[in-house]
């Protein structure tokens, strides 16, 4: 369990995973913690691992295509104020803008393709390298009062 | 009456209320196994009015939302009605940044769900 840091705190976590579903779940949890622990509302803590949860299984299924010779790397950092995940995959990368618009009338009742969408709906910013095959989530808010 | 894993099934008059068993909604397996289980509601068990009740359910990722947009699919297609109820607002969010708000009937209670077949 995490413990309640004082606000200045920053806390770090780089870790590779390996590219199987199901194996980011011990860094989301510790992450989720962290937010808990950093006074991160209930409401950002959703955000937060709905848009890691995504990035990260697409990294595993369709950047890594589940090659138990790739690795997920992922870098995570939490203050009260801001949170910062990376995660990069070792796929050839894709373009993100090529994604079709899940909400479009001919799209919206499509099974799949709405990650990307969620991911920058939920966070203050994302960001893709030119390759595609990493991204930053970054998700900010205001400084507590002191 | 069958056995389910992932979800909860009751009748109310003629309408199948369906609980689901995990908080948190997201792993792959799962998922699947999910999606099983709701369609032989309509397709095995002949379910024609059908209530998703939200309650239990913290979170759920883009993938369960797949299984929804089938399972909504099926139903219409078999001349049935499906509505969602008691949804948490972090997931109603996602319902409406997704505009499957548009494509689901949701609902506030449960009782109101019911009633508005």
């Amino acid at each position: 369990m995490a413990n309640n840091p004082p606000a200045s705190d920053t806390w770090r976590l780089a870790v590779d995973l390996p590219s199987e579903r199901g194996s980011n779940r011990c860094v989301t949890d510790e992450l989720l913690a962290q937010l808990g622990a950093h006074g991160w509302p209930e409401a950002d803590v959703f955000a937060v691992h709905l848009a890691v949860e995504e990035a990260i299984v697409n990294a595993i299924v369709h950047g890594n295509k589940l090659d138990p010779a790739k690795k997920v790397h992922v870098v995570c950092e939490v203050s009260a104020d801001r949170v910062l995940v990376s995660i990069a995959d070792e796929g050839p990368g894709f373009d993100p803008a090529g994604i079709p618009d899940c909400t479009a009338d001919d799209r919206l009742e499509a099974p799949g393709g709405r990650g990307v969408m969620l991911m920058r709906s939920f966070m203050t910013r994302i960001e893709y390298n030119p390759a595609g095959n990493a991204v930053v989530l970054e998700k900010r808010r205001p400084p507590p009062e002191s | 009456m069958p056995s389910h894993k992932r979800i909860d099934v009751a009748k109310v008059g003629d309408v199948t209320v369906v609980k689901f068993v995990d908080k948190k909604i997201l792993d792959e397996a799962g998922i699947q196994e999910l999606g099983a289980e709701l369609f032989s509601l309509v397709e095995r068990d002949n379910r024609r009015s059908i209530v998703l009740n939200f309650d239990n359910v913290d979170f759920l990722s883009s993938a369960a939302l797949g299984k929804l947009i089938t399972l909504d699919r099926k139903v219409k297609s078999a001349q049935g009605r499906m509505k969602m109820c008691h949804i948490r607002p972090e997931i109603l969010e996602v319902f409406q940044i997704t505009k499957l708000n548009k494509v689901f009937d949701i609902r506030g209670e449960e009782a109101e769900a019911i009633s508005a077949f």
